[in-house]
C-alpha cells in the first residue's frame, strides 16, 4: 500500500442542541488508502453523517487532525476548502440532490463550472461522464423525466465528472428499489476497480456494505470495528441469494 | 461559463414560476412606468407652458396697480390705481420701446343673437393689437378714428367669435355689450389655449368709447381714469431690464413716492416669469419623478423579500453547489445576478409601458408628453442599482450557509 491518503487523528465534534451537548464523534482515528473502498456503517444518531462531512471537507472537527493528501484540513479557508471538495472529492447523496428542471448535461457540468476549464470541455467532460455511466442517450433529460435509477446516474456522472480521487456516497441505495440498487452497487464497483477511485459509502445495510473491502462500523460516536472483507460481494447478486441478508 | 450559467439559471428560474416573478417584478415595472411617464408628461407640460408664454411676446412688460407687500396688520388695504395720465407720462419718457399700450378691462354679459355669454371686454388702444403680438384674422384693427369717435365697434377674439356665430363670419355683425350695441370690425388669429387661461376668449374695445359709455364709474378713481394695466413692450430682449427700471423711475417720479416708501404699481416681464415658471416645473418634474422613484424602492423590497423566501426554499440546492466546489463568492453572485434579472426584467418592462402611457396621453391630446433618454438611462439604472441592493442581503444570506447543514434540511 502507498502512503496514506486519509489521516485522521482523535476526531471530535460536538454539536450543541439547545443547552444539551450533543458528542456526535468522540475521538476518532484511522487512515485511509489511495483506491481502498469502504462503507461506514452505524445506526443513525451514530456519527457515519458527521464523519462523511467531515471526509468530504463540508465540515471541520472541533478537535484532532484530519489530512488529506497531506493537507491539514482545519488550518484551511472556506474557499480553500471549496476548493478541495470541487478538485478531490466527488458526492452521491440519497435523494440524488439533482437541480429541477436542469438538464442531465447541465447538472453533470454543474461541477465544472466552478472551475476555470472553457465551455467546451466542461461539455465534453459532462458528455463522457455521462456515458460512463450508460446515459449518453438521455442528456437532454430533466430529472422529472427520468427514472430514480437514472437520476442516481446522473449524480454519480456529477460525482465523476472532475475525475475526484474519493468518491462519497451517503446511502446510495437508499431510495432505490432493490434491483435499481445492485445496478448502482455494480456502477460503484466498476468505478473503484477500472478508475481506482477511492469510494467510501456511508449506510446502515450491511448487504451494502460488504460490497465494499472494509467496513467501519460506528457507535455513539466511536469506532467499534474497523475490519477488511473477508468476503466482498459481488454486484449483481441478489440479497436473497445470501442467508444472512434476507429480510 | 458562470456568468452564462447563473443568468440561464436565474432566467429558467423566472420563467418556470411565471406568476410570482411577476408579482415580484410589479413594483419595478410601476415604479419605472411612473419615473418615465411622469418625467415626460412634466417635460411636456413645461415645455407646452414655456412655448406659450414665448408667443406672448418676451419683450413684453406689464405694469399694474398694487404693492407687492401684504398690508401692515390692523391697517385697511391702502387701494391704489393706474391712471390714464400714468400711460401718457410713460409714453413721453420712455426709451429702447417699441410699443406702449393702456387698456381697461372688466366681465360683461355679452348678448348676440340667441346667445349670452360673459366675456372680458378691454377697452384698447390701435397699439395693443402689435405689444400683445396678436394677429388679425379677417377685417381691422381699433384705429385712431375710433377711440377718437369713440365708435361702437368691438374686435372679437377667435373662440369669442366661434362662441357667438359660429363657422358664420363675424364680421359687420351686432353684438350687444351690457344692452349697448357694437359692431364686430375684426376676428383676431388664434393664439392657442393649452394653458391656463383662454388668450382667445376676449372682446377688444376703444378704450375712449368705453371710459364714455360702457365702463361708468368703475374706471373713475378721485376723478381720474383708470386703467388695469399698461402694457410695453422693448425693442429687443436686452433692454428688458432697463425699460422695467426706466418705468419704476418714472411712475415712482409720477406718483410721488418717497425714497423709503415701496412701489405702488408692480412691473413684471414674460422672461423673469419664464424663468420662474420653468423652474417651478421643473421642481414640480423632479419631484413627481422623486414620488415614484419611491415606488421603486418599494418594488426593491419586494424583490428583497421573494429571494429571502427563494434562498430558504433552495437551501438544499446552495449545499450541493457548495458541496461540488462553489465558493462563497460563487452562490453570492448567483443570487445577485437573480435579483438583478428580476429587477432589470421589470425595468425593461416598466420602461416600455412608460413610453405606452406618454403615447396614450399625448394621443388623447391632455399634454404633448417629452419623453427623455435621460429619465429612460435614470430608471433602467435605478432598477438595475435596486436589484444589486436588495440582492445583497439575500445572497449574503445564502452564501453563508453551512454546506452541510444546508444539505441535510428539508
Amino acid at each position: 500500500m502507498t502512503e496514506a491518503m486519509i489521516r485522521a487523528e482523535g476526531l471530535t465534534k460536538i454539536f450543541n442542541v439547545g443547552s444539551e451537548e450533543i458528542r456526535a464523534l468522540d475521538d476518532v482515528s484511522f487512515s485511509i488508502q489511495h483506491g481502498e473502498s469502504l462503507a461506514i456503517m452505524g445506526p443513525s444518531g451514530s456519527g457515519k453523517s458527521t464523519l462523511m462531512s467531515i471526509i468530504g471537507c463540508l465540515d471541520v472537527a472541533n478537535a484532532g487532525t484530519y489530512e488529506l493528501d497531506g493537507e491539514k484540513v482545519e488550518q484551511l479557508s472556506d474557499a480553500r476548502l471549496a476548493d478541495i471538495r470541487g478538485r478531490k472529492i466527488g458526492f452521491v447523496f440519497q435523494q440524488f440532490n439533482l437541480l429541477a428542471r436542469t438538464s442531465a448535461l447541465e447538472n453533470v457540468m454543474l461541477p465544472l463550472t466552478y472551475t476555470n476549464l472553457s465551455g467546451k470541455q466542461i461539455k465534453e467532460r459532462a458528455m463522457a461522464a455521462l456515458k460512463t455511466v450508460g446515459l449518453a442517450e438521455r442528456v437532454k433529460h430533466t430529472p422529472s423525466e427520468l427514472s430514480g435509477g437514472q437520476q442516481q446516474r446522473v449524480a454519480i456522472a456529477r460525482a465523476i465528472v472532475n475525475q475526484p480521487a474519493i468518491l462519497i456516497a451517503d446511502e446510495p441505495t437508499g431510495a432505490l428499489d432493490s434491483k435499481t440498487g445492485i445496478e448502482i452497487m455494480q456502477l460503484f464497483q466498476d468505478l473503484h476497480q477500472k478508475n481506482g477511485q477511492t469510494v467510501i459509502m456511508v449506510t446502515h445495510d450491511l448487504f451494502v456494505a460488504r460490497h465494499t473491502n472494509r467496513v467501519i462500523i460506528l457507535s455513539d460516536g466511536k469506532i467499534k470495528a474497523d475490519e477488511f472483507n473477508q468476503h466482498v460481494i459481488k454486484a449483481g447478486t441478489d440479497r436473497s441469494q445470501i442467508e444472512e441478508y434476507r429480510i | 461559463m458562470l456568468l452564462r450559467q447563473n443568468i440561464l439559471t436565474a432566467l429558467r428560474g423566472l420563467l418556470s414560476n411565471k406568476l410570482r416573478s411577476g408579482l415580484t417584478i410589479l413594483g419595478i415595472v410601476i415604479g419605472v412606468a411612473a419615473v418615465v411617464a411622469l418625467m415626460a408628461i412634466g417635460n411636456g407640460a413645461t415645455s407646452d407652458i414655456t412655448d406659450r408664454i414665448q408667443s406672448s411676446g418676451t419683450n413684453l412688460l406689464n405694469i399694474q396697480a398694487g404693492r407687492s407687500s401684504r398690508p401692515t396688520a390692523g391697517q385697511p388695504p391702502q387701494q391704489t390705481f393706474l391712471t390714464y395720465k400714468d400711460y401718457q407720462i410713460l409714453s413721453q419718457n420712455l426709451t429702447e420701446v417699441s410699443g406702449i399700450a393702456p387698456a381697461f378691462s372688466s366681465n360683461y354679459t355679452i348678448t348676440a343673437g340667441i346667445n349670452t355669454d360673459s366675456v372680458s371686454v378691454s377697452g384698447v388702444t390701435e397699439s395693443y393689437l402689435s405689444v400683445r403680438l396678436y394677429e388679425i384674422k379677417e377685417g381691422r384693427n381699433i384705429s385712431e378714428r375710433d377711440n377718437l369717435k369713440s365708435q361702437q365697434v368691438a374686435i372679437l377674439g377667435s373662440s369669442t367669435a366661434e362662441t357667438f356665430f359660429g363657422t358664420e363670419s363675424a364680421l359687420d355683425q351686432k353684438i350687444k355689450i351690457d344692452d349697448k350695441t357694437f359692431t364686430v370690425i375684426g376676428v383676431l388669429k388664434s393664439k392657442g389655449s393649452s394653458g391656463f387661461t383662454n388668450e382667445d376668449d376676449l372682446i377688444w374695445i376703444p378704450l375712449e368709447t368705453g371710459y364714455d359709455k360702457l365702463f361708468g364709474a368703475n374706471a373713475i378713481r378721485n376723478g381720474e381714469r383708470v386703467l388695469s394695466g399698461i402694457s410695453v413692450s422693448a425693442v429687443n430682449a436686452e433692454s428688458v431690464e432697463s425699460v422695467s427700471s426706466q418705468v419704476t423711475f418714472v411712475m415712482r417720479r409720477a406718483h410721488e413716492i418717497g425714497l423709503d416708501e415701496e412701489d405702488d404699481f408692480r412691473v413684471t416681464n414674460q422672461a423673469a416669469m419664464l424663468e420662474t415658471l420653468s423652474s417651478v416645473t421643473s421642481t414640480l418634474t423632479a419631484f413627481l419623478g422623486a414620488v415614484a422613484a419611491l415606488s421603486l424602492l418599494v418594488g426593491g423590497i419586494g424583490i428583497m423579500n421573494i429571494t429571502l423566501v427563494s434562498v430558504s426554499e433552495r437551501t438544499r440546492e446552495i449545499g450541493l453547489r457548495k458541496a461540488v466546489g462553489a465558493r462563497k463568492e460563487h452562490i453570492l453572485f448567483q443570487f445577485l445576478i437573480e435579483t438583478v434579472t428580476l429587477a432589470v426584467t421589470g425595468g425593461l418592462i416598466g420602461i416600455l409601458s412608460g413610453i405606452a402611457i406618454a403615447l396614450i396621453v399625448t394621443t388623447l391630446g391632455l399634454v404633448t408628453a417629452r419623453i427623455t433618454l435621460s429619465s429612460i438611462l435614470l430608471s433602467f439604472f435605478f432598477s438595475l442599482a435596486v436589484g444589486v441592493f436588495f440582492g445583497l442581503y439575500p445572497a449574503y444570506r445564502a452564501s453563508n450557509l453551512h454546506p452541510m447543514e444546508a444539505l441535510r434540511s428539508e
